[in-house]
């Protein structure tokens, strides 16, 4: 997709994005739309900033995206405006798939994900009548262990209403992070090289091999949850950390730290001292990827654009690419000291989604992949192949059954609440960076919960509580937020230095991606009983 | 193009053809006529506010803002006439009476070009005096440079931001822009994207940075060298523009003509960059 395409969107459906805070240019785009016309329905369990500026907000219980995206579907199926001539063309797998989802009739996904079910129903038939419709998402959506079941529901009701493969139509992942596109574009996947290429391939893995000289492992790699696995199982002895913090960013936190230490060795290359540096046995200093070296980064429409140096960088940190030129010159390779422009030139005589993009072509606005030769526009949307008569070559689109799993860990006596965690405007992830500034809409590090929650614990505005997980506790401030759900809590995962929160996340994680399920874990919130002095003034406003 | 698409007006004599609906600023650039704008910016909805773009229309009774005017076929514009250079002058002199202009950079050359002079209205003439508001470590607020242009109203609201932080209150000489009941500027609905600063043309509303370092007498704009790049935060991919003085970066903009900006950024683009030179910017030395 292209930005450009929420304008003139009919239909938004933003599910598990909170789209203002976490891309808040993206979202002047969304909110243009709305100023054309469009209506938006924000599907999140919580009522974020962003759905403020919903038609309406279905505010479903947490990880049950899947109970709703079938409710849609019955709902779409049984109103007869399925799009008919889309699925007999373009798709396989709809009776099995209309079969699994009959059960979730309005009065049971209602049950299900605690929306009434006439909200359910105005969203199913205001997105399948649409002409344009989209369906954004973001790790509300992946965050999960079922977060590849979830996108899958959400691909089956594109499906169901061909709201794909046109301009306008379509599925939109945000991604999250300035190059975290450009890092599986460059092969930085376990199973890919660059350009999306099979490591099992054996045509890639001959052209890969003959380009760099060197042999190539057949078998796809580990990704991240599973390499620390392997490290904990002693089968990785040593790890070589690129501008990642690990160390804070993790799901179930301890057990990530315990794991990097056990290390033979860890090598670390940041910009910053962060939390994982600290642990590693090695620290090479970087420079700053965007302002200070050259190069290109992957926007969230597979915008390839150049990043260019502007300031010097700081005593002896050096760019990436010398840095790992280095270090394979002394392991007894010489590269030379290629420059970004070699780079990047390499990586288009391998990947042909890349090879049309020179760095002339890409100076002025970026070209969006694939962009296979010199001529080649780019390309604004994917998938059009599906509205083709012969469908491009392609095999018809699969609709795929899913369970409709809830989070991993239940509820319980012990565990009665629920945490999920996100960001917040003007913060990023471990807050290395944005915490270099000072914000004056910095709230920090407070759990976000009902005042009739906080009211039943008998918890004040600001009090600070132990809150637990079943792997471990940590004290923070509670915030009055009548916006969230009972039942349900929130905070942020900025500040690791004030409260660890992945502390208490959960260590469940998805099988199919590697991802861990940050947006749901059950915890337990208890007053700290302080001493009776420092107490006073609190039980005289209570009383 | 079809025909009826394509409108023929004559500008200062010269034939130019543009789409319909284009305005008569459009005209005037495409034959390569310079035109001062206050409260015009190609990012925002036209405001109608300043009157500093008034051109003379043949049949027309009033001079036009050629900013908001659509161009009509077989139009016939003056944009440098007698009647066109008076007003021009008298809309410059009578805005830079009352407030300063000094780092108005726009339009320093037209006020030089129109001869206007504001002084003539001598000492006693009634100016906005009040203390700059800096209330936080972002940007500041300098009331005695706002000319009501409604550019900042503009980008924090419906065509940029949606906040809707600010508006105008009061009237007449007491009319300012304001928060909800002049609240300070962080309890008020404001998210610090800092689109209004970047709109602003007379630095009214100017980063802490720049305010900083002027107040120091070492904003060099002269010196500075500005890099088109990426931004570091999330995926969107906003184009920055980094302006570099001493090898140290003292304000960030996004160009006006970027499709995923428009110019327009958030608080992490706009001033989340600090952390690549620690204890090293204007604001930390400061006060």
């Amino acid at each position: 997709m292209s930005y450009k395409e929420i304008e003139e969107v009919d239909v938004i459906l933003l599910w598990g994005s909170n789209a203002r805070e976490a891309h808040p240019i993206f979202f002047h785009h969304l909110m243009s739309g709305l100023d054309n016309g469009a209506r938006m329905y924000a599907v999140d369990p919580r009522r974020t900033s962003s759905a403020t500026f919903a038609d309406v907000w279905l505010g479903l219980n947490l990880g049950s995206d899947i109970a709703m995206s079938n409710t849609v579907a019955r709902e779409i199926i049984h109103q007869g405006l399925v799009n008919q001539n889309f699925i007999d063309h373009s798709t396989t797998g709809f009776d099995t798939y209309a079969e699994s989802v009959e059960p979730f009739t309005l009065e049971v996904g209602a049950e299900l994900t605690g929306v009434p079910a006439e909200a359910i129903a105005e969203m199913a038939r205001a997105y399948a009548t649409a002409d344009k419709a989209q369906i954004l998402w973001t790790l509300g959506i992946t965050e999960h262990h079922n977060g590849v079941d979830n996108v899958f529901a959400l691909c089956n009701l594109a499906l169901l209403t061909g709201h794909v493969g046109r301009w306008g139509s379509g599925l939109v992942p945000l991604r999250g992070q300035n190059n975290v596109q450009g890092g599986g574009d460059m092969g930085a996947l376990p199973n890919k090289f660059p350009g999306f290429q099979n490591i099992t391939d054996p045509a890639a893995q001959a052209k890969f091999r003959t380009a760099y000289g060197v042999d190539l492992p057949d078998e796809d790699g580990l990704h991240l949850t599973l390499m620390f696995e392997a490290m904990d199982r002693g089968e990785i002895t040593s790890a070589y950390v690129i501008g990642e913090n690990p160390a804070d960013s993790e799901a179930d936190i301890e057990f990530a730290r315990a794991t990097l230490r056990g290390l033979d060795t860890l090598v670390v290359q940041d910009i910053f001292m962060t939390r994982t540096a600290e642990l590693a046995d090695v620290v090479l200093p970087a420079s700053v990827g965007w302002v200070e070296s050259d190069g290109t980064v992957t926007s969230s429409e597979r915008r390839v654009q150049r990043v260019r140096a502007a300031v010097s960088p700081p005593g002896e940190a050096k760019h990436d690419q010398d840095i790992i030129g280095e270090l394979a010159r002394r392991l007894g390779y010489d590269w030379g000291r290629p420059d970004s422009i070699e780079l990047w030139d390499e990586l288009r005589s391998l990947s042909p989604l890349h090879a049309g993009m020179s760095y002339q072509r890409l100076d002025a606005k970026g070209l969006q992949w694939p962009c296979p030769s010199l001529e080649h526009p780019g390309t604004p949307f994917l998938h059009s192949w599906l509205w083709d008569d012969d469908l491009g070559g392609h095999p018809p689109a699969p609709f795929t059954v899913v369970e409709a799993a809830g989070p991993k860990e239940e509820l319980s006596v012990e565990f009665p609440m629920r945490l999920t965690t996100g960001r917040a405007l003007d913060s990023f992830n471990t807050g290395v960076q944005s915490g270099g500034f000072d914000s004056p809409i910095r709230y920090g590090d407070a759990l976000d919960i009902n005042p009739a929650d906080a009211a039943s614990l008998d918890l004040l505005d600001g009090e600070r509580v132990l809150v637990s997980s079943a792997r471990g506790s940590v004290e923070m401030p509670i915030r009055f937020q009548p916006e969230i759900p009972r039942g349900l809590t929130f905070t942020t995962f900025h500040f690791p230095e004030f409260v660890d929160i992945n502390v208490l996340t959960s260590d469940a994680w998805d099988k199919k991606s590697g991802t861990a399920e940050f947006k749901a874990a059950s915890i337990r919130i208890d007053k700290i009983e302080a001493p009776a002095a420092e107490n006073h003034s609190e039980v005289d406003h209570h009383g | 193009m079809s025909k009826e698409s394509i409108v023929t007006v004559s500008i200062d004599g010269k034939m130019v053809s543009v789409a319909a609906g284009a305005t008569l600023l459009d005209a005037c650039r495409q034959a390569g006529v310079d035109t001062p704008t206050l409260c015009y910016a190609d990012n925002l909805t036209a405001a109608n506010a300043c009157r500093v773009c008034v051109v003379e229309v043949e049949g027309s009774r009033t001079l036009v803002p050629s900013c908001s005017r659509s161009a009509e076929d077989a139009m016939v514009v003056q944009t440098d006439s007698e009647r066109v250079r008076h007003s021009r002058k008298m809309v410059l002199e009578f805005l830079g009476s009352g407030v300063d202009l000094s780092q108005a950079d726009d339009l320093a050359g037209w006020i030089d070009y129109y001869g206007s002079e504001p002084d003539r209205y001598g000492p006693d003439r009634a100016m906005i005096k009040e203390e700059v508001r800096i209330q936080d470590s972002l940007y500041i607020r300098d009331y005695d440079k706002c000319v009501l242009c409604y550019k900042c109203v503009s980008a924090c609201g419906e065509d940029a931001q949606h906040s809707f932080a600010i508006a105008v209150a009061g009237r007449g000489f007491d009319a300012r822009i304001r928060t909800e009941f002049d609240v300070r500027l962080p309890d008020s609905a404001c998210v610090y994207c800092g689109n209004c600063v970047a709109v602003c043309p007379t630095n009214a509303l100017q980063f802490k940075t720049e305010f900083d370092l002027r107040k120091m007498g070492e904003w060099k704009p002269t010196e500075q060298a500005v890099t088109r790049t990426v931004c570091s935060y999330c995926g969107v991919g906003c184009n920055l523009e980094v302006h570099v003085q001493d090898d140290t970066i003292v304000k960030v903009t996004s160009p006006d003509d970027h499709d995923v900006t428009s110019g327009h950024l958030c608080i992490k683009g706009r001033f989340g960059w600090s952390y690549v030179q620690p204890g090293q910017s204007a604001a930390e030395e400061g006060d």
